[in-house]
């Protein structure tokens, strides 16, 4: 043992007389600079370069402090339009092809004279759940992800960080943060880790407590669907996917302009501090493999999320039918659950029915939307799998208004990040503290602001 | 069972995980950024009857300063000994990604330089000079496009090369200024006392120089505990 301590305590004595000796980081970095250069002008020759400048060219128009933003609204919006626009259709043939099957399986059942119940729990709590998950989510996933990957792997990423870069600093956050928040549009687990890349703790912790407010995979569905399915009502055709997407766009304008506005506040208040400079490289443009990026988007990205839902979805539908048709005092667990959230829903502009869902949600976000249908479907409301418009029917029997479709939308993007963000957070954060925050601070402000929202809307009687 | 563990250590967005997809057959997500990559991934490729495994390191633009992703990549350099520490660098800006070659070559002999994006640099009229790069930087250099699959298999060979001990590499080193080089002199005879050879000498005196802290902690820890295993 002495012979380590002696290690220990010689190293500790070498680095102080390091440290005397004066010498700085710049130095070092300086030379190996210089160095780096020499042998690059032995070894590497330059001819006449052609389109070298086109990365440039075209940095200096997404970039802009003129057209950056407008651009990259643009670009959002574009990809949104085109998911709605072109999901609509797949997916009222997915819900057509289900409901023709069902007819089979209810016939099948019947015929080998199975158990009413036995009925219920599989056919019209697990099939119908299922079935209804497939085809909302599925088209718009299908469409949505692979243009995404295409502008990733494009290069355009960065210039959106680049763009955001400084409203963060205005914030009090690391540039950098516009990076991880840019990841968290992906998945707010995988954006959490990303932020490794914030050299400060403090403007990391920044970066974590507020990567949650941008929509992820799991909640974009939900958006996409809720939008289109209430808050162009009054629209037809072309102008009402244009309304659809604009409202999407908000909610994810407001996620956004949330994140600044919590930076800023903790920034002056628990994490308090000066953002530190940072150099953020913009890579060149490259064209992407297009078909490579597509059947990735597709299998890695789609196909996953849904596998997610449908794997979560398939036990919670049946967990739902169960307490749906367990009755206490001739009331199903169920509503009695409801009937317990439901004032506390309701000042918020909700349901029980929706925050159950939420709560119950807390796994993967994914499978907030498939466990609310499926415990409206539940109460006797058995809507079969149709088309959208019996999907709005189910809503409507359930007193949605347009307002319940903001609020839930509002809630699903505010809320506390989903189980496996917030493990993620602890691991990366090794603080129940930290970890707790991330989960209140949102829940809070999706409290409080869908709660403002339904006052609002209900006193000036809009609805 | 694996008979070399191989490294990939490289600038953020030089392709490293698209190198890493296209030789063990896996698919971590590859994108156009900075920063996609933080956690190391792992994976396996066989060549010419040999068994390897390839670490994805975090992508850095140094091993100098002290963010989480850096520290990973520098300590598993320093402290896991890799086989060979392939360093991935853009060909279009060679300059700039030299910097971290040399740095890498600082902490091993065991590297590969791995011109990637070598198609891009054709394109745009840049011509490289992967012969001489070798001798000057006293490395294997080999020059490929790893998303269309091309020059793997001379980056292979390379690899086995130094892996196996077959190519004897003479690493260029940084010259330091007159007082730096003298004082590295000054405390290197006190540094190799204490790493016994486990860890580069040099290094770890610029690093002294560096007055960089987190490493010292790092690597008080590692002959704390390198020191116990011993004595068990």
């Amino acid at each position: 043992m002495s012979e380590i301590h002696t290690s220990k305590n010689s190293l500790e004595q070498l680095f102080q007389h390091a440290g005397e000796m004066n010498h700085s980081r710049e130095e070092i970095v300086g030379d190996i600079f210089q160095a780096s250069r020499s042998i690059s002008q032995d070894c590497v020759k330059y001819q006449e370069a052609t389109n070298d400048q086109k990365s440039e060219k075209l940095d200096k128009i997404l970039t802009s402090p003129i057209w950056g933003y407008p651009i990259m609204l643009a670009l959002l919006g574009g990809v949104i339009y085109l998911t709605i626009a072109g999901a609509n259709i797949p997916s009222s043939m997915l819900a057509s092809m289900f409901s023709y099957f069902e007819t089979y399986l209810t016939l099948g059942f019947e015929w080998i004279q199975a158990p009413e119940w036995l009925h219920g729990l599989l056919v019209l709590g697990l099939y119908r759940g299922v079935s209804w998950v497939v085809s909302v989510m599925l088209p718009p996933m299908l469409i949505f992800f692979p243009m995404f990957a295409l502008l990733e792997n494009y290069g355009y990423l960065p210039r959106v960080a680049f763009n955001m870069d400084r409203l963060f600093k205005g914030a009090g956050g690391h540039g950098k943060q516009s990076l991880t928040m840019a990841m968290g549009f992906g998945c707010n687990a995988a954006a959490i880790i990303s932020t490794r890349i914030i050299e400060s703790p403090r403007e990391r912790m920044l970066a974590i407590l507020t990567n949650n407010f941008v929509p992820c995979n799991g909640r974009w569905p939900t958006l996409i669907l809720l939008s289109s399915l209430f808050m162009a009502a009054g629209y037809t055709g072309g102008l009402q996917t244009f309304v659809t997407a604009s409202v999407v766009i908000g909610i994810v304008l407001f996620g956004i302009v949330i994140t600044l506005l919590v930076s800023y506040g903790l920034s002056k208040t628990a994490l308090k501090g000066v953002p530190t400079h940072y150099t953020l490289e913009l890579p060149p443009y490259r064209k992407p493999k297009f078909w490579d990026t597509l059947v990735r988007a597709t299998l890695d990205k789609s196909l996953y999320v849904l596998k997610r839902a449908i794997k979560v979805a398939a036990p919670a539908g049946v967990a739902t039918w169960i307490l749906a048709n367990i009755d206490i005092g001739n009331v199903s667990v169920l509503e009695h659950i409801v009937t317990f959230l439901d004032p506390f829903a309701h000042s918020l502009g909700l349901d029980g029915y929706i925050l159950m869902a939420f709560i119950l949600g807390l796994p993967a976000n994914e499978i907030v939307l498939p466990i609310l249908l499926m415990g409206y479907l539940s109460t006797g409301a058995m809507t079969e799998v149709n088309d959208l418009d019996a999907l709005k029917s189910i809503f409507l029997d359930h007193g949605w208004t347009w307002l319940t479709a903001l609020n839930m939308m509002l809630f699903s993007l505010l809320h506390y990040p989903c189980g496996t963000t917030i493990y993620t957070i602890y691991k990366e954060t090794k603080s129940v503290k930290w970890t707790l925050m991330s989960a209140l601070i949102p829940t809070i402000i999706a409290i409080a602001i869908t709660f403002i929202v339904a006052q609002i809307v209900r006193g000036l009687g809009w609805v | 069972m694996s008979d070399f563990r191989i490294a990939l250590a490289g600038n953020p967005n030089t392709g490293k995980s698209t190198l890493f997809n296209a030789l063990t057959g896996m698919n971590q997500h590859t994108g156009n950024w900075p920063g996609k990559t933080v956690i190391q991934a792992k994976g396996n490729y066989t060549f010419n009857e040999g068994n390897y495994t390839l670490i994805d390191l975090p992508g850095t633009y140094s091993l100098y300063s002290n963010s989480a992703d850096e520290e990973t990549a520098r300590d598993y350099i320093i402290f896991d000994r890799p086989d060979v520490t392939v360093v991935v660098v853009d060909a279009t800006s060679l300059e700039r990604n030299l910097n971290l070659v040399l740095q890498v070559l600082e902490m091993t002999d065991q590297a590969v330089l791995c011109i990637n994006l070598i198609d891009e640099a054709k394109k745009r009229n840049i011509r490289i000079y992967d012969d001489r790069l070798e001798k000057k930087l006293g490395i294997p250099v080999a020059s490929i496009s790893a998303r269309n699959k091309a020059g793997i298999n001379l980056l292979l060979k390379k690899i086995e090369g130094v892996a196996k001990g077959e190519i004897v590499t003479s690493p260029y080193q940084v010259k330091y200024s007159e007082q730096m080089e003298e004082d590295i002199q000054r405390l290197e005879p006190y540094v190799s006392q204490i790493v016994k050879g486990k860890y580069p000498t040099r290094w770890v005196t610029l690093k002294l120089l560096d007055g960089d802290r987190s490493f010292m902690d790092h690597l008080y820890q590692r002959v704390f505990s390198e020191g116990d295993v011993s004595h068990v």
